[in-house]
């Protein structure tokens, strides 16, 4: 064993690289939940996405292009979504499991011809003297757009929920869609524009896999992110500041048992790889046994079918 | 305008006739995919659907169709009663897994020993592996209020894990040349799981899954628990007046399905797969998901549904090495089947009608 080997600068400048696809994808969900529907499909989209976003990729040349792709073929799964549960008023925990099993398989399917195949790399932006910063500039200003993008987002959906009218009546539909209704607003179509919305930040997150952290594209290759966004969004409590600590906590995680298993811990590499998963469990656990079920923070009409005339 | 109408209570007749819609809308969307990945959608459809039951090789599908149908009509009948009950355990396929180690485990544990008590030994080892993985959701549920959706979703990955684990270091075959995988099972009669009539197919964890079907059936409509789940899937509130425990419901919810996918799992590994291998897990506990709905989380209707999706795999199966359809294109489909049946279940709820103006 040597820990030596374990770079404390590069570790936290990888976990931010880590931590971006499912930053992403928790906090479209965030949005979706805010409106009060519960979205499982998050692994479904996100695998989507990465297929999407490294086709589009791949044949134009151009990660942003990409990156754009991906967020249409996440959206495009998520309206599937939208159509069974806001128009045909279907269950939203067995939908969002259909919308998994369905994005995994057609994932593998537009992803056969593209197996071994080198996406364009994404450039780091550079940040002029910033990223000349010794140690600082190395891990927090030399890494690629969208790592910035996801921390841009973190700030924008917390001033959108906190500032904005548009914030207050999304909250609104989350919480008593019966009085949002009354009041004139269109319950179903701003759900459907949150689960829209969801759906796009769920397939950034997974062209992020495919397109820059892996950077390569293997069939089901989000093994368990989608779940782990889903996780992280209790986690935070439903709020964007909370979300992101969640996000880097848990990219942290990832990350170091990566450099436990260079470094050869005398531990079996399984242990190490099934540890992110456990933890999330156990971080689940004591977050809903301090709040009395996670229930407070929640919206009120989380995962509730609404319809206007009952 | 059309405009949705709540029914006072779910159509019996679109109860029974949804499904086989959905089977319908299913084909005729796959026949389109089909299509567009250059396959002839005609001959595609009866590869999957009409040759492996009567086509030229029948005789050899057949059996495999109860092969593929028992463990996902065993998973789907104890998934059906959580579902029933609002008890959502969507990690069958890690209470699949952590079955067939266990009861592995306990052959391989007695091998090269000869006696009778070694398979039931077995059997109890693997469901009771299952009822334990399934008791980690159910109880953190009840003690801390946990979303059990969440946790037993993740246990599949820790049971995967847990699986390559056993397959490339605990239960390795000392004797399998550095290969991974176990002993195989098939090889040691007193721990296997053999077809009961060569060339059916028939074996043990057939027969298990129809007890299952009729004591699953037996339990919703003759006993006082299955009275409680249905109570307490329709009327909470008015389940709990009525003196039915939440948390004792749950955790039987988790009992049950988690100890009927943990067998499910031990018949596998005994039987058609042979040993445990770092891909012994193949999807069912997921599939068997698809399986429950599409049989209206009825015992009898879940048997129907296992083996339609069974026919899928096969036919899937058959369709991939004559006409070169991509495996994942079945998968697509079996995902869109579940997704048509939610749909057309509009009609079971609601009546559908038509009128002017502003709705």
């Amino acid at each position: 064993m040597d820990l030596s080997v374990i770079n404390p600068a590069l570790l936290i400048a990888s976990l931010m690289v880590a931590s971006t696809p499912i930053l992403l994808a928790a906090l479209g969900e965030l949005i979706c939940e805010k409106s009060g529907v519960l979205n499982l499909g998050v692994e479904g989209m996100m695998i989507t996405g990465a297929i999407c976003g490294f086709a589009v990729a791949v044949e134009t040349g151009s990660p942003l292009l990409g990156f754009l792709g991906a967020a249409l073929g996440g959206a495009v799964l998520a309206l599937l979504f939208a159509v069974l549960t806001q128009v045909l008023l279907a269950n939203q925990v067995a939908s969002g499991l259909a919308l998994t099993l369905f994005g995994l398989g057609i994932s593998a399917l537009i992803g056969q011809g593209y197996r071994g195949v080198k996406p364009p790399p994404t450039g780091r932006i550079d940040l002029g003297p910033l990223s000349d910063i010794p140690v600082l500039g190395r891990v927090l200003f030399s890494h690629d757009w969208v790592v910035y993008f996801g921390l841009a987002l973190v700030v924008a959906i917390w001033a959108f929920l906190k500032f904005s009218r548009a914030g207050l009546v999304l909250r609104a539909v989350g919480e008593s869609a019966e009085a949002a209704h009354a009041l004139g607003y269109k319950v179903v179509r701003i759900r459907i524009a949150a689960i829209l919305f969801g759906g796009a930040c769920s397939g950034l997150g997974g062209a992020y896999l495919s397109l820059i952290r892996v950077p390569q594209w293997t069939d089901g290759m989000t093994a368990g992110a989608g779940w782990i966004a889903l996780a992280i969004v209790v986690f935070g409590s439903w709020r964007p500041g909370r979300v992101l600590v969640g996000a880097y906590l848990f990219g942290g995680l990832t990350v170091l048992q990566l450099n436990l298993q260079a470094a050869q811990l005398p531990v079996p590499v399984e242990v190490l790889s099934m540890s992110p998963f456990v933890l999330t469990i156990v971080v689940l656990v004591i977050i809903s046994a301090r709040r009395r079920g996670a229930s407070g923070a929640a919206p009120a009409m989380l995962g509730r079918i609404f319809h206007a005339s009952s | 305008m059309i405009r949705l109408e709540k029914r006072p209570e779910p159509s019996r007749a679109w109860t029974w006739a949804t499904p086989p819609l959905a089977v319908v809308l299913t084909m005729i969307a796959g026949g389109v995919l089909f299509a567009f990945l250059g396959k002839d959608p005609v001959i595609a459809i009866k590869t999957i659907f009409w040759d492996p039951i009567l086509g030229e090789f029948a005789f050899y599908y057949r059996g495999q169709l109860l092969v593929k149908a028992a463990p996902l009509v065993m998973i789907a009948v104890g998934l059906a009663l959580g579902f029933r009950a609002g008890v959502w355990n969507i990690g069958a396929e890690g209470q699949y897994i952590i079955g067939a180690l266990c009861g592995g485990a306990v052959g391989l544990a007695f091998y090269p020993a000869e006696g009778w008590y070694i398979f039931p030994l077995m059997v109890i080892a693997g469901a009771l592996g299952g009822w334990a993985w399934a008791m980690i959701p159910g109880l953190l549920r009840t003690k801390f209020h946990t979303n059990e959706i969440l946790v037993s979703l993740l246990l599949v990955y820790v049971a995967e894990q847990l699986l390559a684990a056993s397959a490339l270091r605990w239960l390795k075959n000392p004797e399998g040349q550095g290969f991974p995988g176990s002993r195989n099972l098939a090889q040691y009669p007193a721990g296997s799981n053999p077809e009961l009539i060569a060339g059916t197919g028939m074996h043990l964890g057939i027969v298990a899954a129809f007890i299952a079907v009729i004591f699953a059936y037996v339990l919703l409509n003759r006993h006082m628990t299955g009275f409680h789940i249905r109570l307490a899937g329709q009327a909470p509130r008015a389940a709990r007046f009525s003196g039915v425990n939440p948390a004792r419901l749950v955790l039987f919810c988790f009992g049950v399905s988690g100890a009927l996918a943990g067998l499910a799992g031990l018949f596998e590994v005994a039987g058609p797969a042979g040993q445990i291998s770092i891909d012994f897990n193949t999807g069912y506990g997921f599939t068997a998901i698809i399986v429950a709905f599409l049989g209206r989380l009825h015992p009898v209707g879940i048997l129907l549904a296992g083996l339609l999706m069974a026919l899928t795999y096969i036919g899937g199966e058959a369709a991939q090495s004559t006409m070169g359809l991509p495996a994942a294109a079945i998968q697509a489909f079996q995902g869109m089947l579940l997704f048509f049946l939610l749909a057309v279940d509009v009609l079971t709820n609601y009546r559908v009608r038509l009128s002017r103006g502003q709705a």
